[in-house]
């Protein structure tokens, strides 16, 4: 039988160390809300979400009270409105209809954020999906809970610079419309079909018709754990975050079983990412302190956090029967109290936070740069995010926020979970002519890897 | 049958496991195992319960024996076990 001490031992992780589970997020395919018609689409789609997840809220809301674990967000993923809208939406006007229709049902249901306002082109663009990309600036700043992503590159298909060009005028565009747009828009490279976390989620076609992820998070317990290895070696290091990875994830685990009986929905994945918060102790770049640098972005932060994101993997790929999502640590600047420290001090640049992106989830998250950034510096920075991902074979994302009216050194304040961040410097060099070529980067070669 | 763990913990005084205790069996929850440590003067206890024959919703009696500590001057938690077999169980 369980002992007092393990008691003890799980309710400090969530009492002191801020375990929680990030997000129930419930993924719900549109495709048979298609019509003809705009607004009988806008009317499937309302009624589809607010049936499938009525009781996703009451239900997370259930499970917190019952294992006493905080569930700090229930959302909601769709199928990438581009495919959805493309029969009805004719130009970017009526996709920001689809987008308040979407609005007004996460609003309905009571969940935090949704997201699937996306489009997936990493080989070309549909009119339908320019048409979605045009209207997001104008659909996120019109919207309060609609997360927009497009998916511009993959290691199969290349990358489409046409679409990467677009992105970076839609970025810029979209910090004009509203401060706190950008932050709900992610680029990605080989996007996955099932991650649970925002601003990136979307119900991939690949997907059934509605499905339970779980996102897990637990920096703090982590660092807590890692403050007990002082002066040990890398073996003991390993194994201490593989153990308590593994117990962070069962909980995890735990919860998504526990939301799919309850809602009769089947479970899809557990996402095993350390996901931080802006509160003190909840973060990632903590961990990469505690392990002994000091500033996250001193040299070895990329072996730090490669060692980290791995040992995250082992640990959490045990305790979970489908692991999926991004899973990996996430090193968002906002985001984490670690990392705005960093960034403050002068220890962390946006080249430092490229090369992190290489070794773990997901890419250039959250950073704030100065509002007179070029649209194409922009592009060039996701050009070379998605150039990473392409060819290493994962997921990588760029998520700029560009900073209307603020030099580097000022501080942007989003509130909540996306926090407050200071403005970065951004690499003042040319890249226009590059970006300024049509067409797409060819899919790198899959053989003679050495 | 689904077990519920109780926890205890908080300064020590007079009758905090009276308190609680009466609070469980007028409820119709029975205890199965109590154990209890007091570390640097602060009183730590679990108890492992079985709620199925008490009529009243699990979150009543979360909130009803969180009001309770509250009165008494500790903090009381009521959850279901699978968490904690979950997370130290393989």
């Amino acid at each position: 039988m369980i002992n007092i001490f393990e008691v003890n031992e799980t309710n400090k992780m969530i009492e002191e160390q801020n375990l929680d589970v990030r997000t129930i997020t419930l993924g719900i395919s549109l495709l048979d809300c298609v019509s003809d018609d705009l607004d009988t689409l806008c009317d499937n789609i309302y009624n589809k979400i607010t049936t499938v997840a009525k009781d996703l809220v009451s239900t997370g809301k259930a499970i917190e009270l019952e294992f006493g674990i905080p569930i700090v967000n229930k959302r909601i993923s769709v199928t990438p409105i581009a495919l959805v809208g493309a029969r009805a939406a004719k130009c970017p006007e009526d996709f920001v209809k689809i987008a308040e229709a979407l609005d007004r049902a996460a609003k309905k249901v009571g969940v935090n954020f949704l997201g699937g306002y996306s489009a997936l082109v990493s080989k070309g663009m549909t009119p339908a999906d320019k048409a979605l990309i045009k209207s997001i600036p104008q659909a996120l700043a019109t919207t309060d809970l609609v997360c927009s992503s497009v998916n511009v590159g993959s290691t199969k298909c290349g990358i489409d610079m046409d679409a990467v060009r677009l992105m970076g005028r839609i970025i810029k565009e979209t910090s004009e419309k509203s401060d706190i747009g950008p932050a709900k828009l992610v680029v990605f490279c080989n996007a996955p079909d099932d991650n649970p976390f925002m601003a990136g989620a979307f119900h991939g076609v690949t997907e059934g018709d509605a499905v339970i992820n779980v996102g897990v998070s637990g920096p703090g317990v982590v660092k807590r754990a890692v403050a007990g290895t002082k002066g040990q070696g890398f073996e003991q290091l390993c194994e201490t975050i593989k153990k308590t990875a593994f117990k962070v994830t069962r909980v995890g685990q735990l919860v998504a079983k526990e939301a799919s009986t309850r809602l009769n929905i089947p479970f899809g994945i557990v996402d095993l990412s350390l996901a931080p918060t802006p509160a003190v102790g909840d973060s990632v770049a903590d961990i990469l302190c505690e392990m002994g640098l000091e500033y996250a972005g001193a040299p070895g932060t990329t072996a730090a956090l490669a060692l980290l994101n791995d040992q995250v993997k082992k640990g959490g790929v045990m305790a979970s029967s489908y692991v999926g999502g991004l899973s990996g640590a996430f090193i968002p600047v906002s985001e984490d109290q670690g990392m705005i420290d960093a960034a403050s001090a002068g220890a962390l640049t946006i080249e430092k936070l490229e090369a992190m992106t290489c070794v773990c989830s997901v890419g250039l998250d959250m950073i704030a740069i100065p509002g007179d950034t070029s649209e194409f510096t922009i592009a060039g920075i996701i050009a070379d995010e998605m150039a990473i991902g392409m060819v290493n074979q994962k997921t990588t994302a760029v998520r700029l926020c560009p900073a209307k009216g603020k030099k580097v050194g000022d501080t942007v304040e989003y509130g909540g979970l996306l926090g407050h961040a200071p403005v970065m410097a951004v690499n003042g060099f040319s890249c226009e002519e590059f970006i300024s070529r049509k067409g797409r980067i060819p899919a790198p070669i899959h053989s003679f890897k050495n | 049958m689904k077990k519920t763990i109780i926890t205890v913990v908080g300064k020590d005084t007079v009758g905090i496991i009276a308190k609680v205790c009466t609070y469980l069996a007028n409820n119709r929850i029975n205890i199965l195992d109590i154990s209890q440590t007091i570390v640097n003067g602060y009183f730590n206890m679990m108890m492992v319960a079985d709620m199925n024959e008490s009529s009243k919703p699990f979150n009543d009696v979360a909130s009803e024996l969180a009001q309770i500590g509250e009165e008494i001057g500790v903090v009381i938690h009521c959850q279901r076990e699978e968490i904690f077999e979950s997370m130290h169980r393989i």
